[in-house]
């Protein structure tokens, strides 16, 4: 069974319907004791850090998430539950994240040119850097469907995709058993399928 | 590189899709089910229901609708039409909506975009702006384009952008059904003032009138339209392949 963490944030149906679409077993739950007897653990999110770390936190899912991540279980955060893997994140303040993948999430304001919109929202491609893991089943140029105003920045030895948006923005990390994609499988039609189906062999 | 993204709109009453299409191989030309995923398979970017019923009953066909097109679809879906508060934003966006568009909703509740671009977050706000000239000025309609509420549109579209909405539809009431191409000057005047995502709607009728709203007006990120899609008069993939060959940044 494949655990999503509901922790009050994201659009939870659509990820479970492209599980479903993939002959996958999810179940959502808010339940510490689902995440430990899952074998792989999705987190979701959308909106702001802030809200989602506090809602995470306060949840008590925090720790057990943190706790399977440390044991080795496949944990896959999308857009902003990617970010929340991270040490910490810089809008709007400083919050701390899960610490789980070395790196902090910061505006992208600050590396693309002055003339490209924020958030950045639509279909870009990836150039995949590691063809592993999420990637197995992907070819170089994929698109997916991007909606963020922030990105993480960490050692690139973490980063498994980039996408071109005025500067080079990272798409996906790896840090051992832990991924992360900013962008949304579940909404990157058949490319993003093929990237759930590989985290499920991962 | 970001591509320019195409997006048929659906209008729906009572669970189903108004006016029938002619695609061959559809055994149901006006379930929202199967056309979405007809199109979602055939080089859609994104969707857009908007949801044309009156009644309550409607209202609750309309979310089963949306779920079972949610289950099945997996690109980024809008729902629009009778949006008027934080309640409505929570009901299709538990049956699986990304985002949701606001008309006349805003006009009459301008705390509307703040509330909900705070509780579900600006990405999935969406203002949509029915506008037409009226004595030289661009006045925002509201009702389906019904009533002139006499509202200069482009600051009103900044202000609505400035408030919490994350991406503008601009319909152009003057261009819409003609099929003479897109409202470029308007839209023009929309993409000057705002730094959010601008999809362009209202007057398509061939893949020439999208060429020249890319290369005339470079900030708009889409192109939305509904009758040339539907009828077959223009095929999303031909479309998408003339704008590679024409060097627009495209997902083929």
């Amino acid at each position: 069974m494949i655990a999503i963490v509901n922790y009050g944030v994201g659009n939870l149906f659509s990820l479970a319907s492209s599980f479903a679409a993939i002959g996958q077993h999810v179940k959502i739950t808010s339940d510490s004791n689902d995440l430990r007897h899952s074998e792989r653990i999705i987190l979701p999110g959308v909106g702001a850090f802030e809200d989602a770390a506090r809602k995470l936190f306060s949840s008590g899912l925090a720790e057990p998430l943190i706790d399977e991540a440390h044991h080795g279980k496949p944990l896959l955060g999308i857009c902003l539950g990617m970010q929340l893997l991270f040490t910490k994140s810089y809008e709007f303040g400083e919050h701390d994240g899960l610490n789980l993948i070395p790196g902090d999430v910061r505006p992208i304001r600050d590396v693309i040119p002055a003339d490209f919109k924020i958030p950045q929202i639509g279909w870009n491609s990836l150039h995949i850097t590691n063809s592993s893991g999420l990637f197995a089943n992907s070819h170089e140029g994929d698109y997916v469907y991007f909606v963020h105003s922030y990105s993480a920045f960490c050692d690139s030895g973490y980063i498994t995709a980039t996408t071109d948006y005025g500067a080079e923005l990272t798409a996906a990390v790896q840090f051992g058993n832990v991924y992360g994609a900013q962008f949304h499988p579940e909404k990157s039609g058949n490319a993003g399928l093929n990237m759930l189906r590989a985290f499920c062999e991962v | 590189m970001i591509t320019k993204r195409i997006i048929p709109c659906l209008d729906v009453r009572n669970g189903r899709v108004v006016k029938g299409v002619n695609f061959q191989g559809l055994n149901d030309v006006n379930s929202p089910v199967e056309l979405a995923k007809y199109y979602s398979d055939n080089g859609a970017d994104e969707l857009v229901f908007y949801d044309i019923t009156a009644s309550s009953d409607g209202r609750k066909i309309f979310t089963d609708i949306l779920r079972e097109t949610a289950r099945n679809v997996f690109i980024p879906l809008t729902v629009g039409g009778g949006i008027s508060g934080v309640s409505d934003f929570e009901r299709v966006l538990s049956c699986g909506a990304d985002k949701v568009s606001v008309n006349t909703g805003a006009i009459m509740n301008p705390n509307l975009i703040p509330e909900a671009a705070k509780l579900y977050g600006s990405q999935c706000v969406v203002i949509s702006a029915d506008v037409k000239r009226v004595g030289g000025q661009f006045h925002v309609f509201a009702r389906g384009g019904r009533d002139d509420t006499g509202i200069e549109a482009i600051s009103w579209i900044r202000r609505c952008v400035d408030s919490g909405a994350g991406e503008v539809v601009l319909n152009s009431i003057d261009t819409d059904g003609v099929k003479q191409g897109f409202d470029l000057e308007m839209l023009k005047a929309v993409c000057d003032v705002v730094s959010v995502p601008v999809i362009a709607s209202g007057g398509a009728g061939s893949i020439d009138d999208f060429i020249k709203l890319f290369k005339t007006v470079p900030g708009v990120d889409a192109g939305l339209a509904a009758s040339i899609f539907h009828f077959g008069e223009v095929a999303i993939m031909d479309l998408k392949r003339r704008m590679y060959d024409e060097n627009i940044p495209v997902r083929l």
